[in-house]
């Protein structure tokens, strides 16, 4: 499909050895994302249009740059993978459509896999919580998310308030909502352990 | 697709299945007022929110899935939630695609893909109904109310969905028809921060600071919006001395027909609209 065409498309035969190297990068993101990163050509138009780029320490297509330059460590350790939300905003502004969103997922769970340091472990953390409470019950329970998400950040004050405020207006269910037939939530969570650890 | 089907499947989805409960109740009587039945999926589970695509691309695919799995055959799956529509979508859509996943689906599952399930957001359905004239009766429903109407990041997709309908304008459209004022502002699709309300409220709540700001700056008297998330994060990490009340969009739909006051749920709301809603005698 599109990722091998995209792939099979790079001429490398004129690359020298630290060519290849950096190349080598770009042509792994292509592959897990799907998306042909080279067809960017620096607009950005994305950066213009995301919520959160003056957040991020590189804009998003300074992102698309660093995998084109093979630059592997500055972008797996980068904040800007971990703040994008993935609300393809960009990808719905972008001339050349480039699924962002997918370029970030799969740095991100890149980044994962090699053990990098997290530039924003409490996003990590986060995430690690809701698909652990999917796991559990098959739904998010928010008010579990917010309390394990809490342990971890050990930061119990911040935010009080607000917690108190969602539980007045019962916003936060103190029991979880669950799925009945939790051996099929098992089977999924299965099948991606499997496919990780190949 | 009215003309054809008064029933749907219904996915809810976990906010409006708990935080967001009464936008899903408000929905229900909505659609039932219009005859039209919302058969919530027995069983449904997580679409994988916006976490399962960030940090596990197999979940990511395959959790919507199991939702698929449970939809009964000829009647079309109507999706409350704007995230869990793409979800499903992009995993119908890989499913479709690809002879191995569907394979691999049907020995999951149990049961045959469907490659013909049409998944129907909130917004297609309200579309279709008010092509038909279905808000011909409540035309004053809203009177006076000025509302900026706020779509987040509901209407952007990834490239592969390029090709779907778009309703941006949608809501402008039916409340100015129900007698709404509806304002042009600056950041009606800029997206509200989705999980970063939890995990970097400090980037939330300046980004929701500044939408709301900028309704302000319209004039608007109140925002609308149709997701429930962005709903919930307009409403707690604002710290705006102005206190905009937040609707979501089925709640005003609902309004207009007369239904809301004494239902219980705009008294849910962190920024109580109520005083807003007197002024304008809209509920008692
Ligand atoms: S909008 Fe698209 S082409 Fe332009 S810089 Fe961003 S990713 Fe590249
Ligand atoms: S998908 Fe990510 S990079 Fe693109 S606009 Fe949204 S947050 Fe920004």
């Amino acid at each position: 499909m599109k990722t091998n065409e995209a792939v099979k498309n790079i001429n490398t035969n004129s690359f020298t050895k630290m060519d290849k190297d950096y190349a080598r990068f770009a042509v792994e993101v292509i592959r897990r994302s799907g998306v042909n990163i080279h067809r960017c050509w620096h607009c950005k138009a994305c950066a213009g249009g995301c919520s959160f780029s003056k957040d991020m320490d590189y804009l998003p297509n300074q992102v698309i740059r660093l995998v084109q330059i093979g630059m592997k460590e500055e972008v797996l350790k980068s904040s800007a993978i971990w703040i994008c939300v993935g609300c393809q905003t960009c990808s719905t502004q972008c001339p050349q459509s480039i699924d962002m969103a997918a370029v970030m997922d799969s740095l991100r769970q890149t980044a994962i896999k090699e053990g990098v340091k997290v530039a924003e472990p409490h996003i990590l953390n986060f995430h690690k919580e809701v698909m652990n409470s999917i796991q559990r019950h098959g739904r998010t329970h928010k008010l579990e998310i917010m309390m394990r998400y809490k342990l971890s950040k050990k930061d119990w004050f911040a935010d009080l308030d607000v917690g108190l405020k969602m539980l007045l207006k019962r916003k936060l269910d103190l029991m979880p909502s669950r799925v009945g037939h939790q051996a099929e939530i098992r089977r999924l969570f299965k099948l991606s352990r499997e496919n990780n650890h190949d | 697709m009215i003309d054809r089907f008064h029933k749907f499947s219904y996915f809810p989805g976990c906010s409006l299945a708990t935080t967001a409960k009464e936008n899903n109740r408000s929905l229900h009587i909505f659609f039932e007022r219009h005859d039209i039945t919302l058969n919530e999926l027995d069983d449904w589970n997580c679409c994988g929110s916006s976490s399962a695509h960030s940090v596990d691309h197999d979940l990511a695919d395959w959790l919507p899935t199991r939702n698929l799995s449970l939809a009964p055959i000829g009647s079309p799956l109507l999706v409350a939630c704007p995230n869990c529509y793409h979800r499903l979508k992009l995993s119908h859509m890989m499913l479709a695609n690809s002879e191995t996943a569907r394979q691999q689906y049907e020995a999951m599952w149990g049961r045959a893909f469907d490659p013909d399930l049409e998944i129907v957001t909130f917004f297609e359905l309200i579309s279709e109904m008010a092509d038909k004239g279905a808000f011909k009766d409540h035309k004053t429903g809203l009177k006076g109310l000025k509302v900026a109407p706020y779509y987040g990041c509901m209407l952007s997709r990834p490239p592969a969905m390029r090709h779907e309908k778009n309703f941006y304008g949608l809501m402008e459209k039916l409340l100015t028809s129900l007698g709404a004022e509806t304002l042009r502002w600056n950041s009606s699709s800029r997206c509200c921060g989705t999980m970063l309300t939890a995990s970097r409220p400090d980037i939330a709540s300046r980004t929701i600071e500044n939408i709301i700001s900028e309704a302000e700056c319209a004039k608007a008297e109140c925002i609308v919006t149709a997701c429930a998330m962005c709903h919930m994060n307009l409403e707690i990490r604002s710290k705006l001395p102005g206190k905009t009340p937040i609707f979501h969009f089925s709640e005003l739909l609902s309004l207009s027909l007369g239904i809301g006051s004494g239902m219980g749920w705009f008294r849910r709301h962190l920024i109580d609209p109520r005083p807003l809603l007197r002024s304008k005698r809209l509920i008692p």
